[in-house]
């Protein structure tokens, strides 16, 4: 059977073929990530969150800066005070018991996190155990998130759409060029741990397939968070509270949810995904800029399009479709590589023109 | 009708308003030619790129505006349509040995390499050329409406970059193509913009202009009025794409240099600015707005490259006497690159937030509001110390930066 499905591939070995879907698998993944995250606050809001790919970025660098750039120890306790700061303000006298739980949960992983840093290294350099630095870099973008919503966006609830689609916009070019002033414009290599790229090998027909354990653990770590949201969304109060805004966001208010709160909790959730998918694809592709957001981060919204805007299945399947396409028509024809870029906009514009509601969304009527 | 209104039109003056109308309008177009003259003969090279800036931003920022805040679609598509008429300007007006030399690469079409056609027409062709990609991408994505006509526009724009870069053998890819002949002087420049004005201000003021105006505030009103919108949307998109092309062909000869990556998001992000601060819907407010924001990006370019402290201290009140009394130093505050644009995102978010409709809403400028205005000035006057008296505060404000300014003009 393998070689009859070889004798298919033109220019191509079985196993070239095996790790092209692998790599298409971890693409696709990641992007299904960050599509979530525009996917809910579409869902919601009816807002394309152009700041989202920047979201995105910001997690990256934060985990840079936590791992291999040294933060000064005051600098990192700084940043995490004004985090939780953030998420206090945003979910203080919350009546819903959810995001006043992680909240408490986030202070107390605050003080774990200063205790240990603390004691890691010398007295200034900040080197934190991997597993602390991805908490440390989930929580301070997802504080991030929370304050683009708050500054950006919360204000012009009830201006017209596309203000607010300005607005973010304007939120995305401000994040980059803060970026650029802060961080600078060069691009900084990422050092990958060696367990996570040294390539596995398989034994398949004659040939050897290698595939860096990273392709593998991106999808599960991804599957894993999203049912993790899925749970958060069908098994919990503030779950079931995002579902009813999704649908009447006026009604829902009657019925005595606070929605500001509930948005920011959407807001902190999406940012947090976008996050782990800024840090595993800054592992993955071992370099970070400050425009690194703009072209994944439009691809994931295309793939949020794409799989139908609002439904978080839908996210994972756009971005599985876009991450197989990206890599495979560049594996069958690599002619076609230097209009790599297009083939997504290409694609949405076709899913536009045939299903503007998108592969499984609901086909949404104009008002009157 | 008040009694103070109806004084005030009484004192209209003689002249027909028609014919007084037209007769200012001259008046001021002579005016702007002998500034033309005088900035041309006498005016440093860095201040004639800033105005010949000035006026191909305000082409591009009526062309977004005749498309979004007349008709009502929001467009990120127009650095697409300034690519293509960009290239195909340039394209036009390299001279044939230029050509030869240039594609390094791939050679250059046959058919494109000895093709050569005077300013004005390859000005012209790149906006027809600029209106037919339009056409292409109006056809499909207009079907759509609100934001996913947003991300579809900005779709196609990408898809024509990722074009550019890769049809080499017409455009030279990502190199670029250099030494295009400046021949965009700023009487070409001006002369466009004027063209520019006459023919929105025209087609905004016929029955068609109604039409724009109509889809815009109510498009499933107007269809059931029997308009049909998609026709007129396509067409007010290609028209936005055609001046959006005149812009872009005008760029390319302003700065004689043109590759794929100058017509990124960020200058469809730029022209939304001059737009959005102007007001969405006024043409006025797109001029203003356009030229305002190109001058002070270039005025806080000092920002990026340091800034001298006695230059500094040169602004303040009483900073001569500071520089005297700690003597003349020359510590240079160094530039943060990137600082631009950062307060220039948060100048549009702080317009977006605070002040949506922009400088001057939906307004127009009209020389009877103008008049009106200049009549009012002595019941103005007259005024003043009332309000002074109810408004202290704001008034003793008021002082102090007026004698700042008054300061700043005496002070050279």
């Amino acid at each position: 059977m393998l070689d009859q499905l070889a004798a298919l591939l033109p220019n191509m070995s079985l196993a070239m073929f095996i790790q092209h879907l692998f790599n298409a698998l971890s693409l696709g993944a990641l992007y299904g990530l960050i599509a979530i995250g525009y996917t809910m606050v579409y869902g919601i809001l009816r807002l394309i969150n152009f700041a989202h790919g920047d979201i995105f970025m910001l997690g990256a660098y934060m985990m840079f800066f936590s791992t291999m750039a040294f933060m000064p120890v005051w600098l990192a306790i700084l940043i995490m005070l004004l985090a939780v700061l953030v998420f206090f303000l945003a979910f203080r006298k919350s009546q819903k018991p959810i995001p006043k739980k992680v909240g408490l949960t986030l202070a107390a992983l605050a003080l774990v996190y200063i205790v240990l840093g603390m004691h890691s290294g010398s007295t200034w350099d900040f080197t934190p155990p991997w597993a602390l630095a991805v908490v440390f870099a989930i929580v301070i973008t997802s504080a991030c998130g929370i304050t683009v919503d708050r500054v950006a966006y919360r204000p012009l609830r009830e201006a017209p759409r596309i203000s607010a689609l300005i607005s973010a916009i304007g939120m995305s070019f401000l994040i980059e060029n803060l970026c650029v002033v802060l961080f600078t414009g060069l691009p900084r290599p990422v050092s990958q741990p060696a367990m996570l790229v040294q390539p596995l090998e398989l034994p398949v027909g004659e040939s050897v397939v290698r595939i860096v354990p990273l392709a593998i653990i991106v999808p599960v770590v991804c599957i894993a968070l999203v049912l993790l949201l899925l749970l958060i969304l069908y098994r919990t109060k503030p779950g079931l509270a995002m579902r009813a805004i999704s649908r009447d966001i006026e009604t829902t208010r009657l019925m005595g949810v606070s929605v500001d709160k509930i948005i920011a909790f959407t807001f902190c959730i999406g940012s947090a995904l976008a996050a782990s998918a800024g840090i595993m694809w800054a592992l993955r592709y071992p370099q970070i800029h400050p425009y690194m957001g703009v072209m994944p981060g439009f691809k994931a919204f295309i793939a949020a399009v794409v799989g139908g805007i609002g439904s978080i299945q839908g996210a994972l399947l756009g971005g599985a479709l876009l991450g197989f396409m990206e890599i495979l028509i560049i594996a069958f024809w690599p002619s076609l590589s230097g209009y790599r870029d297009a083939f997504a906009f290409v694609l949405l514009i076709i899913i536009l023109m045939w299903r503007p509601s998108g592969l499984l969304g609901e086909k949404m009527e104009e008002k009157i | 009708m008040t009694q103070a209104s109806l004084t005030k039109s009484l004192r209209q003056p003689g002249l027909p308003k028609t014919q007084r109308d037209i007769t200012c309008t001259v008046v001021v177009i002579a005016l702007l030619a002998v500034f033309l003259y005088v900035a041309e003969n006498f005016f440093d090279r860095y201040t004639v790129q800033v105005l010949n800036l000035m006026a191909i931003n305000a082409i591009l920022a009526l062309s977004l505006n005749l498309i979004y805040g007349f008709t009502g679609m929001f467009s990120l598509g127009h650095a697409g349509f300034m690519a293509v008429g960009a290239y195909t300007c340039t394209l036009l007006l390299l001279s044939p040995e230029q050509k030869a030399t240039a594609w390094l690469i791939t050679e250059i079409q046959p058919w494109l390499a000895t093709i050569n056609t005077p300013f004005i027409v390859a000005v012209f062709l790149g906006g027809v050329m600029a209106a037919l990609f339009g056409l292409i991408v109006a056809l499909p994505s207009l079907r759509l409406g609100g934001d996913y006509l947003g991300i579809a526009t900005l779709g196609f724009a990408e898809i024509i970059r990722v074009l550019i870069v890769n049809t080499n053998s017409v455009t030279n890819g990502a190199l670029g193509i250099k030494g295009i002949p400046q021949y965009g002087t700023l009487w070409w420049n001006f002369g466009w913009l004027l063209f520019t004005l006459y023919i929105i201000i025209s087609l905004l003021r016929s029955n068609t202009g109604n039409v724009f105006k109509a889809i815009r505030d109510d498009e499933i009103a107007a269809s059931t009025m029997g308009v049909n919108t998609y026709f007129y949307r396509v067409l007010s998109f290609c028209i936005g794409a055609f001046f959006a092309g005149v812009g872009g062909a005008l760029t390319a000869t302003l700065i004689s240099t043109i590759d794929p990556k100058m017509f990124n998001f960020l200058l469809t992000f730029n022209i939304l600015m001059f737009v959005v601060a102007g007001g969405l819907g006024s043409i006025t407010g797109s001029i203003v707005g356009s030229m305002l924001i190109t001058v002070m990006l270039e005025w806080l370019r000092f920002i990026e490259h340091g800034v001298n402290m006695v230059d500094l201290a040169g602004w303040l009140p009483f900073g001569s006497a500071l520089i005297d009394k700690f003597g003349p130093s020359t510590t240079l505050i160094p530039g943060v690159p990137g600082m631009r644009m950062v307060i220039f995102s948060v100048l549009l978010m702080c317009i977006i937030l605070f002040r949506r409709s922009g400088l001057l809403g939906n307004r127009e400028f009209s020389w009877s509001g103008f008049f009106n205005f200049i009549y009012s000035i002595p019941g103005r006057v007259r005024s003043i110390p009332n309000w002074m008296n109810a408004h202290s505060a704001k008034a003793a404000v008021l002082v102090l930066v007026l004698l700042y300014i008054i300061w700043l003009t005496i002070r050279r």
